[in-house]
Parts: structure tokens; C-alpha cells; sequence
């Protein structure tokens, strides 16, 4: 019984993590790119982490598999908000199907305490 | 390989290492024609959480949990990779 769980959970998670990339293939720009990495990515490893924790049944790997769900749970959307300001203060193209830009004109000079 | 687990599990332990495998590549492809800069440093993130399913994958398949140390190790990396590129992007410019 555990095993279809298991199983269940590892399938979920690899499919999430294809989306992932055929959305880093098929999309235009570089901040739906990042739109579709830093959260569906992120959900694929978590499933994945849960899975492995239902078959081992240990509490080091129980510990590691947490670990490793809070940095990812932390890091994320901190990096790609760094990566994403980063691009759009040095003016990156966007694609042609963007709806709005807040910042437009007002983020793209670089202040000095970057 | 040889596993040593019920069917349901080998199936999925099989379609993963597929899954992953076809995004890889994807992420290769968008690595090699990425436009921009900016384009290259988010593969890298994609590319990391695709090593961490496939260290995941790989306990699950061969039952060795040490490798879960490894998962955490890229899990801490990424983070400080993802930052510093953010800031040499910036630093590019500003000279």
C-alpha cells in the first residue's frame, strides 16, 4: 500500500518537474521563464522529498528530507526575485505577450546601493 | 539495473528517470539558444532542482539514503550561485 503511494508521489513530482522545463522551452520571455521554474520546480522536489520520506521510515532521513524542503521552500523565491530585478534593471527584452510593467522607466537606472 | 522493489515502484522509478531525463535536455536546449544572460543563470536553477529529483530517484532506487546529504548540499549552493550571479548582472552594467 505504501509503495502506490510512493509511487504515486514520485510520478506527480517528475511530471511537475517536466512542465517545468517544457515551460522553460516553450515560453518567451525571461520572466515567464522564471514564472514557470521557480514554482512548479520547487512543488516536483518537494513530492519527491515526501515520497522518499514515506519509504524510509527513519528519522535522519526524515530530518535531511525537511532540511532540505524548508531551504528549498526559503531560497526560492528569494533567488528568483533576485535574478528577476537584476534583469529588469539592466533593461532585458520581453516577449511580445506581457500584460503590464509597473516599473517601467522608474527601476531601469541603476542606484548606487545595489 | 536490477531493482530490488514491487512492480508500482519500478514503474515509477523508471518514468521518473525518464521525466527527468527529457528535462534535462530541455534544459540544455535553452541553455545552448537562451537569448539572454539571464535566460542561462534560470537553467541553472531548473538544472538543480532536476539533480535533486534525480538524487531522490536514485535512493529510491538503490536504497543508499547517504545521498540525501547531497540533496541538501545543492539545495544550500543554488541559493549562493542564483545570488551572485544576480549580482555580477547588475555589477556588468553598472561599469
Amino acid at each position: 500500500m505504501i509503495d502506490w503511494i510512493a509511487a504515486f508521489f514520485l510520478i506527480a513530482g517528475s511530471l511537475f518537474m517536466l512542465v517545468a522545463a517544457i515551460g522553460v522551452v516553450k515560453l518567451s520571455d525571461v520572466y515567464m521563464r522564471m514564472h514557470a521554474i521557480t514554482k512548479a520546480a520547487s512543488l516536483g522536489a518537494i513530492l519527491m522529498l515526501v515520497a522518499v520520506s514515506l519509504l524510509y521510515v527513519q528519522w535522519i532521513v526524515w530530518i535531511e528530507a525537511l532540511m532540505v524542503v524548508v531551504f528549498v521552500i526559503l531560497t526560492a523565491p528569494i533567488a528568483s526575485h533576485m535574478i528577476a530585478k537584476a534583469a529588469h534593471k539592466t533593461n532585458m527584452p520581453k516577449g511580445p505577450n506581457y500584460v503590464m510593467d509597473e516599473l517601467e522607466g522608474v527601476d531601469t537606472d541603476i542606484p548606487d546601493k545595489a | 539495473m536490477e531493482l530490488q522493489t514491487s512492480p508500482v515502484l519500478t514503474f515509477a522509478i523508471y518514468f521518473s528517470f525518464f521525466n527527468l531525463t527529457i528535462g534535462l535536455f530541455m534544459g540544455l536546449y535553452r541553455l545552448l539558444t537562451g537569448p539572454t544572460l539571464p535566460d542561462r543563470i534560470v537553467v541553472m536553477d531548473l538544472v538543480a532542482s532536476l539533480s535533486i529529483g534525480l538524487i531522490v530517484v536514485y535512493i529510491i532506487a538503490t536504497g543508499q539514503t547517504v545521498f540525501l546529504n547531497v540533496a541538501v548540499a545543492i539545495a544550500l549552493l543554488v541559493f549562493m550561485g542564483n545570488i551572485a550571479f544576480a549580482k555580477y548582472l547588475i555589477r556588468r552594467i553598472k561599469k
